[in-house]
């Protein structure tokens, strides 16, 4: 086998803009882990195409040195879905926010989904609205005090994982920002799946929500409070090691190893490519204080993209067309000759 | 046999109409498709409810389809029918204004009972009115006659009735001494697996044919062949023709065609026939919204193809914010929209012209774009070409405005030779040129390149943020927001250099000149012409480029008098000519009843003009 160099550094993929997101803003981390991710993959860099929609996580292609398209509101799926199924050599990376993803792009997002075009989004879910100062999100916790809900939200957020499972998501993992190591393993493996691959950063604005995720990040805690998931091993957690997930009827529990009759035999192994969704979702949905929050890739199940299809389907069109020219098009069916 | 009146016509209409399932279209498309295989001109016009099952029997309910043939040219679907067929009571009741005095009806006396004629809205029985008018009427029992002719086919009567539409269709042929052959072909291609439908349909057919051959003293019409160009035709109805237009242009520009679009009636079968084009390498994308439509669009055309998106006025005002986008990134893309009656859901199945304003406006800051609109159902086919080359090789979105008239009429058309259309040169950006930038522009037509995701080299970011001239990074510089505003203008009045002037059909020497635009040509000239054979003296000026207006705009509205603009709308373009050529004096004949023109209320209408002092 023949050693291959890395085509690239992680600063190949910085441009020369300077990075206007506030000191401390999750989003640094997340963009040096994409930069270290492309730069360890085998991908030219003319390939990589960036997208974005509106929101502080928009502005991501501006930093890139690759292709990018900051585009309006919501509708980055769309474009992204667009770019990829017209041109299939390009890595397509949308780049989304809990507010441009899940609000006013929610439609785009389901279908991109569903339809399982093969591209790599990263939602940046940060529970607010940072561009325009702080406004409740679509996944804002009920009850949540913000600009427009001065005196808490009355509405439920939406949890990411559920809709993607909901949609017939085909990929799902999820990250936290300051994570990079773990992040860029991540990034690599949805870039390595066909298909939609779906990433939740959990990302903190230090401005409008410092801390929404601090429970779950805050060093003396996080081994307790988190699980990374990795297909083919264990489900096992905590700082020391000794807890773990098990089945109990249809419903996963928390167990320590050595208590209560549990042996590390009994822990479930993660199964990421398990088309049933049922275990997957009750993985994602788990959440503090019951659960550890699971992180890493929970799914990511093989199935052909919409953009291998469409092109197959023209493929086997034109193998069997009588109509190969737009002259011939034009002669097709009735004619009559004037002489 | 008995001696039969053969009257001699120079044009003849044609009216078809019944329920919404009575197969009205396809009877209608029968008749025209033979009257041009034996050599006639032909227009076309469907009429149809925008329901899909409306409430049968009613005036609501009806569906029609008129075709104007003659040895002339044709222009439009004719105003008044020569002949009626009316399947029921509501179709007579919907349709009778619109007959000739002295012309033929034909009606299924059947279906004429007190019930059928209460669901129409009907007080009396209108055949039994003395006042009903001057018209030749021909009681035809064509249910029971189609009940009779298949009785022994074993097919149920629901099943036979629905052939009746072809024992009108075989009078219809009898009496213009039309061939039975091109139909019967039709239905052994099209149900070659049920040989009982074929024989079925063929027989009813031939006895409405021998039907009409049996009735006495019934007048026959012969419409000799018109003399027409040298060539090979076929039928086309407009949006077919704009979507072999589009794949016309990605063949010239050596390009694959993106399609991104969401169906909305009167546009969807340009959707429809660009995805049965996969064998000529078509990506079409149904998308799930019309946003997501555009929005995809524009995702194709940064990663090179050439992209286009279709739609109706609605459709047009949720890609308004889109289309922003691609203004300000400069990239080519065509919209197509399919005018029809508004504002909102309006009127989906009739058409008008009143998008124009949105076309030319509808967006948020300034936000130019080419506005470009096609006269007929195969000029179309013109016009998709002529967006698609400005879209490429100006890299802009333009708009090519067409209508639910001529999107859906048909007329003969003589098929060009792809060889005789002209290249397409888009600015492609070559691989590692050192000099890319992403918005410096040609010194001559203000055009940027177009660098295509996946170009070694030149990887750069665009978007929907003000830009820089020249590098295209992020600016909020107050002056260069400025530069880039009269840029993106320049660039769209630049196209000016790069289209055909502007011509005067008819008398150049008129005092009068009629001014319309897009889908109305053909009522236009057909009333010019209709003035002219009056001893009138009067021009057409018929703007197909918008915007920007050909260059010789001001110097051909200088040569008249007097300029009525007519349009279906309540004065779109009258309002952008008076901006945009204040010095003139313009009337304005506009009407708004989701129908075409007629060429007697347009001839009423240039007449009070030219005698006003």
């Amino acid at each position: 086998m023949i050693e291959t160099k890395p085509l690239y550094k992680p600063q190949d993929f910085k441009s020369d803009q300077e990075i206007r997101w506030c000191a401390g803003c999750g989003d640094i981390a997340i963009i040096n882990a994409v930069q270290k991710a492309m730069a360890e993959m085998d991908i030219k860099k003319e390939n990589y195409a960036v997208i974005s929609g509106i929101g502080c996580s928009s502005r991501f292609p501006y930093y890139m040195s690759t292709y990018g398209f900051h585009s309006i509101h919501g509708r980055a799926g769309a474009i992204a879905s667009g770019a990829k199924t017209a041109n299939r050599k390009l890595s397509v990376w949308q780049i989304t926010g809990d507010g441009d993803a899940l609000a006013i792009g929610g439609n785009h997002f389901i279908h991109e989904v569903r339809r399982n075009v093969d591209l790599n989004v990263i939602l940046f879910n940060n529970q607010i609205y940072g561009l325009t100062k702080g406004q409740y999100s679509p996944t804002s916790k009920f009850g949540q005090v913000t600009k427009t809900s001065p005196y808490g939200t009355v509405e439920q957020p939406f949890h990411p994982g559920e809709l993607v499972i909901g949609a017939q998501g085909k990929f799902f993992a999820r990250g936290v920002d300051a994570n990079v190591k773990l992040n860029i393993e991540i990034f690599k493996e949805a870039e390595n799946h066909r298909g939609t691959s779906v990433v939740e950063v959990l990302q903190n604005c230090v401005i409008f929500n410092h801390g929404a995720y601090a429970y779950l990040t805050d060093r003396e805690h996080k081994e307790d409070r988190q699980i990374i998931l990795r297909h083919g091993e264990k489900m096992i957690f905590g700082k020391e090691k000794n807890k773990g997930l098990v089945l109990d009827g249809f419903k996963l529990k928390v167990v320590t190893i050595g208590q209560d009759g549990y042996t590390e035999d009994d822990i479930l192994v993660h199964d990421a490519h398990e088309k049933d969704p049922s275990l997957h979702l009750a993985l994602i949905n788990m959440r503090y204080p019951d659960f550890p929050v699971a992180l890493g890739v929970i799914r990511a199940v093989s199935e052909h993209t919409y953009d291998e299809r469409v092109e197959a389907q023209i493929e086997e069109v034109k193998a069997n067309a009588k109509i190969k020219s737009v002259d011939e098009l034009l002669h097709s069916g009735n004619t009559w000759e004037v002489k | 046999m008995s001696e039969k009146i053969v009257k001699e016509l120079d044009r003849v209409v044609i009216k078809f109409s019944g329920d919404s399932g009575d197969g009205m279209q396809l009877t209608g498309m029968q008749f025209s498709d033979t009257s041009a295989l034996i050599g006639n001109d032909i227009a076309t016009f469907p009429d149809y409810p925008a329901e899909i099952r409306a409430p049968q029997g009613t005036v609501g309910g009806v569906s029609g389809f008129q075709l104007h043939f003659g040895h002339m040219e044709v222009y439009t679907p004719g105003d008044y029918a020569d002949v009626l067929v009316a399947m029921n009571p509501a179709a007579l009741k919907a349709n009778m204004k619109w007959v000739k005095s002295g012309g033929t009806i034909i009606v299924d006396i059947d279906t004429f009972t007190p019930k059928n004629l209460k669901k129409a809205g009907c007080m009396d029985d209108p055949l039994k009115d003395k006042k009903f008018g001057d018209f030749h009427i021909i009681e035809a029992p064509i249910s029971s006659l189609t009940l009779e002719t298949l009785k022994d086919s074993g097919l149920d009567k629901k099943s036979i009735l629905r052939s009746k539409n072809m024992f009108a269709l075989g009078i219809v042929y009898y009496l213009f001494h039309r061939p039975l052959d091109y139909t019967e072909k039709f239905f052994e291609k099209k149900f070659a697996k049920v040989p009982e439908i074929v024989e079925a349909n063929k027989k009813v057919l031939r006895a409405g044919y021998n039907f009409a051959d049996t009735i006495e003293a019934l007048p026959s019409y012969r419409v000799e062949p018109a003399k027409i160009e040298k060539g090979t035709y076929r039928n086309i109805s407009g949006n077919i023709a704009t979507a072999w237009g589009l794949l016309a242009a990605a063949e010239k520009a050596n390009l694959q065609l993106f399609i991104g679009s969401y169906p909305i009636t009167p546009a969807t079968d340009i959707l429809q026939e660009l995805a049965a084009r996969k064998d000529l390498g078509v990506k079409s994308f149904q998308a799930e919204d019309e946003i997501a439509g555009i929005c995809t669009a524009i995702g194709a055309s940064f990663s090179g193809s050439m992209a286009v998106t279709t739609t109706s006025g609605p459709g047009l005002a949720l890609k308004s914010e889109a289309i922003g986008l691609a203004v300000i990134t400069e990239l080519p893309l065509v919209i197509v929209d399919v005018q029809r009656g508004g504002p909102s859901t309006g009127l989906p199945t009739k058409t008008e012209q009143s998008d124009l304003l949105q076309a030319l406006y509808g967006r948020n800051g300034e936000s130019p774009l080419p506005v470009i609109a096609a006269s007929s159902p195969s000029d179309c086919f013109n016009y998709a070409f002529e967006a698609s080359r400005i879209a490429l090789e100006h890299m802009t979105p333009v708009i090519l405005l067409t209508d639910g008239y001529i999107a859906n009429g048909s007329e003969p058309w003589r098929i060009p030779s792809m060889k005789d259309m002209p290249e397409i040169h888009p600015p492609i950006a070559k691989p590692n040129d050192e000099n890319y930038q992403p918005y410096k522009r040609d010194a001559e037509n203000l055009v940027r390149q177009w660098a295509i995701a996946g170009t070694e080299g030149l990887e750069h970011t665009i978007g929907g943020l003000e830009k820089m001239d020249v590098t295209g990074t992020v600016s909020y510089v107050p002056e260069n927001h400025e530069i880039m505003t009269n840029l993106r203008e320049g660039k769209v009045e630049k196209i000016a250099n790069d289209i055909p002037d502007l011509q005067i059909i008819g008398d150049e020497d008129a005092d009068v000149c009629m001014i319309g635009w897009g889908g109305t040509y053909g009522h236009l000239v057909s009333t010019m012409k209709s003035l002219q054979e009056e001893g009138k003296k009067v021009a057409l000026v018929h703007f197909n480029y918008i915007r920007p207006l050909p260059k010789n705009t001001e110097e051909v509205l200088a040569k008249f008098k007097k300029r009525i603009v007519c349009e279906l709308n309540l004065g779109q373009f009258v309002k952008y000519l008076r901006m945009s050529l204040p010095q003139f004096e313009y009337e304005q004949y506009n009407k708004v009843q989701g129908l075409p023109f007629t060429v007697s209320e347009l001839k009423e209408a240039v007449l009070k003009v030219m005698e006003e002092k």
